[in-house]
């Protein structure tokens, strides 16, 4: 069995590369769902759009279904904290995710412009409500939280809904959006062709542009205006989690002292620029496989620089900046770390190499005759 | 301390969204093998009305399959929402089956269950057939990791209380895996399931053949689901059988509950066929008994005594006192880590450290507690009976009625002469709502049964609940009644259009009503 201090470490990478998985391959998804009511005219052209995503939107809900449960398993602190402090987020994203499961599979069993213009728009609902909470929610990480802790342990948030929405935070929730709605329009150009193609290249054009300025704009707020928090006390990384026990500070400027210490991580600001920027060449030079793993790279960018930059935090405290939870206290124990971590290495290459298959499958261009020659059966 | 009104509103939440999930579930477990075994048939002969079945079912299948994933998130999302200190308190155990459910059988179930809609033309039929089995095996181990998570909430094995961490931890991950209570729920729960999913195309296809069409289609469907459905239907209730045999207090409180066994009785115990329980007085009122039988159920013996209630309402009243000097000495060391005198008395006591946190629903201030408190808290320990007592009963009185069809089913099968008993058709066709009321119940009676716990003595359900405001709860609850109730309609709505219009949906070519694009 691995050391705890490093058992902690990785699972800090773990959920970063579970949320990564999340974003590319339930995001691409989501994406196509923002675009749809956009980029498919009629509805012949909104079942094309559809069925590119059709036999795989639901073993890539799975992303994020398990990213919810390996935060459970990892960091219960921070999933009862997190999700019951944004209660009335957490219900937006599953009230918006409501709309996915019946959309996709209810809409074109009826054939009725009103019951299928209803379902396009669930889908636009539940593509674009949770990357835009998960995005306010990551606002709200980086200024701080207002949870505090009594002696057992149990947390009482004392936000509102309506605090969460403050202007930084909400732009953080265009950058996250405009990431996974980039992210759908290159996937997007991949699958269709002709007219529709056209349109989710230039909406990947727009997206794309988007992303790149509000996560630069963002970043210049965060070092103008946002102060991090530093952790003050001697850390014990091999110690038993308590939250308890350290004394954290805040301090201007601290959320860049990690890209201070380490320049080799100011490459995942920069993978965001060049991903983006080399996902809209190789788009529009008909390399779009290419291209759909470039604007991944520019998803692990973003989700890369946030996370190297709250390092070691992961949900810090506006009431009590002691009680604020980070990656060496509020975990597991060693015994449930490296279980889980067995079960990751285990079964991640599994599910990567049946997903592939699939997609393999499933291949090729979408197109208006292959929904008419499979009426009864496509989406 | 935490309002009652807040915990009353977290559980109904709670007990709604789970009971709306379990509609889809136990559908899904048992229509995917029928699905395995339709088109293992196509792929052995060749003939394609049996490829038409496996897709015609398949397609209500994916409309019941929706409702079922949409329904599954709320369940993983709520244990953060609404059950925050629970999270905390045993997410390194319970987290630990969730998230390996998602990563063994969940990708499996839904990547599979896309190519088995979408693959038809794109792969070879021995490629679909694995497709399908694959759905199934995911299907089925993800119930399995579920069961394992809902053991241990039963019978919590394999792990001990930190001070330190103010949770408590795994120590045996094989323990919490092998756990005897979440091995019989496993095979007791996707038993239920097959049944659900034997008796839905049991009653649809008796209803296409009361009506004279498709008739080839419905006869062949009939006798799969006759077959399958009395194997199901034998397993889940000696399998049921057994996990009330199940060793671990949590289900000897329940076991007592359920039969309403006031008093530990000379063994072999008699079993109450049907009583009156008077709560009050804990007695029953009347009953009528049948010598030896609860005895040898409940013990597999003659000579084993099985605990009635108010032994085991006076054995947990030394637990909560026990237990009241552990909540005291963990305070003390909460405060200050070191403390040796109190580390002392809290090794003693930990065991009981759960029934000792049963008091705070009534102090908080534990230099107040008072004999007639401790009264309180113990009549806790023992869930209602009269509820118990009625839904057990209802579920085993389904059971058998179910074990009587499906064995007039399949014994009419086997002489090929059920679609001319009309009696029996239109019995199968009334019978549908049966399996789904059955599951309801059991589940009722398998959680109802834990309270007053979420973790039997170890973590009462009152310290469970987040820290949200009564407001909250009235509109989170409002907002899925709405949710639910249309999506509840919508999907019923898809579902008999569907069933009605029969295998004609599938627009071979080869049925009445056919569908037109």
């Amino acid at each position: 069995m691995l050391d705890y201090e490093t058992l902690k470490l990785i699972w800090w990478l773990l959920v970063g590369v579970l949320l990564v998985g999340f974003a590319i391959m339930d995001g691409h998804d989501m994406g196509v769902g923002t675009l749809l009511p956009f980029v498919g005219k009629n509805d012949l052209e909104r079942r094309v759009v559809i069925n590119t995503v059709g036999p795989h939107w639901d073993g890539n809900q799975v992303w994020f279904i398990t990213g919810g449960g390996a935060i459970f398993a990892a960091w219960p602190l921070v999933y009862a904290t997190a999700f019951s402090g944004f209660y009335w987020a957490m219900l937006a994203v599953l009230w918006a995710l409501f709309f996915r499961p019946v959309g996709f599979d209810y809409r074109s069993k009826i054939n009725n412009p009103t019951w299928r213009g209803v379902w396009d728009w669930g889908l636009f609902v539940g593509g674009a409500v949770p990357p835009l909470i998960f995005g306010v929610a990551f606002g709200n990480l980086f200024q701080g939280v207002p949870f505090s802790f009594d002696d057992h342990l149990v947390s009482t948030y004392s936000g509102t809904f309506w605090a969460l929405l403050n202007p930084f935070a909400l732009l953080a929730g265009v950058v996250s959006t405009a990431m996974i709605t980039f992210h759908g329009a290159i996937y997007l150009a991949h699958r269709t062709a002709g007219e529709i193609q056209w349109r989710a290249l230039r909406a990947a054009g727009f997206f794309g542009g988007l992303l790149l300025l509000a996560f630069a704009g963002a970043g210049l707020w965060l070092w103008m205006a946002v102060p991090g928090y530093v952790i003050q006390s001697v850390v014990d990384g091999a110690a038993q989690p308590d939250p308890l026990a350290k004394t954290v500070i805040r301090e201007a400027g601290a959320w860049f002292a990690n890209y201070r210490r380490y320049p080799a991580t100011l490459a995942l600001p920069v993978l965001v620029f060049a991903g983006v920027l080399a996902a809209q060449v190789l788009a529009r030079t008909g390399r779009t496989m290419a291209a759909f793993w470039a604007s991944a790279l520019a998803i692990v960018g973003v989700i890369g620089t946030a996370g190297a930059a709250l390092f070691p935090f992961i949900m810090p405290s506006s009431l009590d900046p002691n009680a604020s939870l980070t990656v060496w206290d509020s975990v597991s124990s060693r015994l449930t770390l490296s279980i889980m971590l067995w079960a990751t290495l285990i079964f991640m290459p599994i599910i990567i190499l049946y997903t592939s298959w699939a997609y393999r499958v499933m291949g090729g261009k979408v197109t208006a005759a292959y929904v008419r020659e499979n009426s009864h059966s496509a989406y | 301390m935490v309002s009652e009104q807040l915990v009353d509103l977290s559980r109904l939440q709670f007990a709604a969204t789970a009971l709306y999930h379990f509609l889809f579930v136990p559908l899904t477990i048992g229509m995917v093998w029928m699905l395995v075994i339709m088109e293992s048939v196509y792929v052995m002969t060749g003939k394609p009305l049996y490829k038409d079945m496996t897709r015609f079912w398949g397609k209500l299948f994916g409309i019941n399959f929706a409702l079922g994933v949409t329904t599954g998130i709320t369940l993983e999302f709520q244990f953060g929402t609404n059950w925050a200190y629970y999270s905390h308190y045993v997410g390194d155990i319970f987290g630990a089956p969730l998230a390996i459910e998602g990563l063994m059988a969940f990708f499996l179930e839904s990547t599979m269950i896309g190519l088995f809609f979408f693959g038809w033309d794109r792969l070879s039929r021995k490629q679909h057939l694995m497709v399908t089995l694959l759905m199934a095996v995911g299907t089925n181990l993800s119930a399995l990791w579920i069961l394992i998570a809902n053991g241990w909430m039963q019978n919590p094995v394999g792990a001990e209380f930190s001070y330190v961490t103010m949770r408590m931890e795994m120590t045996d991950f094989w323990a919490v895996l092998f756990n005897p209570d979440a091995q019989a729920k496993f095979v007791h729960t996707v038993s239920a399931g097959y049944v659900t999913g034997a008796m839905f195309v049991l009653s649809i296809s008796s209803w296409y053949l009361l009506k004279g069409r498709d008739v080839e289609f419905a006869k062949r469907s009939f006798g799969i689901a006759a077959a399958f459905g009395f194997a199901s239907v034998c397993s889940v209730i000696v399998l049921g059988d057994e996990s009330g045999y199940t060793v671990g207090e949590a289900q000897q409180t329940k076991l007592a509950a359920m039969e309403a066994m006031w008093e530990t009785e000379p063994a072999p115990a008699p079993f109450n066929l049907i009583a009156i329980p008077n709560e009050a007085e804990m007695k029953n009122d009347f009953a009528i008994e049948i010598p030896w039988v609860m005895g040898i159920i409940g013990t597999r013996s003659l000579d084993k005594q099985i605990p009635g209630i108010r032994d085991i309402k006076l054995k947990n009243r030394e637990r909560i006192v026990s237990g009241i000097e552990a909540v005291k000495a963990l305070d003390v060391l909460r405060r200050n880590r070191d403390d040796a005198a109190a580390k002392k008395v809290f090794e003693e006591h930990k065991a009981d450290l759960g029934f000792g946190l049963l008091l705070k629903k009534y102090v908080s201030d534990f230099s107040q507690i008072t004999p007639a408190i401790i009264d309180k808290a113990m009549h806790d320990t023992v869930p209602r009976v009269a509820p118990m007592f009625w839904s057990f009963r209802l579920m085993v009185a389904l059971g058998f009625a179910m074990l009587a069809l499906f064995s007039l089913a399949l014994w009419h099968s086997v002489k090929g002469d059920f679609a001319d008993k009309r009696w029996l058709l239109r019995w199968a066709l009334l019978s549908l709502p049966m399996p789904w009321l059955a599951c309801e119940v059991g589940w009722f009676v398998a959680e109802y049964g834990r309270q007053p716990w979420t973790i039997y003595g170890v973590l009462p359900t009152h310290l469970s609940v987040s820290t949200l405001s009564v407001e909250s709860l009235y509109g989170s609850l409002a907002g899925f009644v709405g949710f639910y109730t249309v999506l509840l309609v919508v999907e019923m709505f898809l579902m008999v259009k569907f069933a009605r219009q029969g295998p004609g949906s599938l627009g071979t070519g080869r049925y009445a009503n056919e569908a037109h694009a």
